[in-house]
């Protein structure tokens, strides 16, 4: 698709961690190997009481240059009580 | 999906290529005012990669089909191919401070991307929101009478 982004999951996550607070990240590069797209799930509980626009944007500032130089970011983004809720279903539902 | 294509061939063609580069990321006055009009085009507005009929992203093709599954009204929606038009590309991001696309405008607002278009798909609040804004196809539901079957009653009645 491109040349290399020199982005890679490791990065992307260790900046999620520090810069959100992060309680769990889930980084994976679908691009198969060229670093050019990420498919995020982000739980932090920076995310509390916002909306999915709110809570983007706010993951789209944080990642401003690195999403810049990437062709595909795609994110899920959970507050802790969101995602004990998703897990608890998804458990149920298993 | 091919309910779309009136739509797309609605779309006005202020965005024609222009041979100038794009030598800064800010917005120039006159990309910003041709976006404002692009927006402003139809209450339903989606600028995407390729065309509705042929999505040339993934997350374009997505975005079609959930405003497909919606009943969204062709009527009431405009289709931007920003891989047509390098400025709009570079522009609509700046414009709406968001880094993707696609990109979904109703009445003027930002709605968000595909994330979140799914997202709201799945909890109901999309088809909330384009329940309020007047833009799905009227009477398939049939919840409340489409204004043509209400036209109609009022006429029978009146004879």
């Amino acid at each position: 698709m491109a040349e290399n982004s020199g982005i890679t999951a490791e990065s992307l996550e260790q900046t999620i961690r520090n810069k959100l607070e992060a309680s769990y990240v889930s980084v994976i590069d679908n691009s198969g190997g060229c670093g050019q797209i990420f498919e995020a799930v982000i739980v932090s509980p920076q995310f509390e009481g916002k909306t999915s626009l709110a809570k983007s944007r706010l993951v789209n500032t944080t990642l401003k240059e690195e999403i810049a130089q990437i062709h595909a970011w795609s994110n899920k983004t959970y507050t802790p009580a969101q995602w004990e809720k998703l897990k608890e279903k998804e458990a149920g539902e298993a | 999906m091919s309910l779309f294509t009136r739509s797309l061939l609605r779309a006005p063609r202020q965005f024609t290529p222009t041979t100038r580069l794009l030598l800064s990321r800010y917005l120039s006055d006159s990309t910003r005012a041709a976006i404002d009009n692009a927006i402003a085009t139809s209450p339903v507005v989606l600028f995407m990669k390729g065309t509705p009929e042929f999505p040339q992203c993934g997350f374009s093709r997505a975005s079609i089909q959930v405003l497909g599954l919606q009943g969204v009204d062709p009527q009431k929606f405009t289709a931007f191919n920003v891989l047509e038009d390098e400025e709009l590309r570079q522009g609509i991001k700046e414009y709406s401070s968001w880094p993707t696309i696609p990109q979904l405008y109703v009445n003027k607002e930002f709605v968000g991307g595909c994330d979140i278009l799914m997202s709201m798909h799945s909890s109901g609040e999309l088809s909330e929101l384009f329940e309020k804004a007047g833009v799905l196809v009227p009477g398939e539901e049939g919840e409340a009478p489409a204004p043509s079957e209400a036209a109609e009653k009022k006429d029978s009645k009146t004879e």
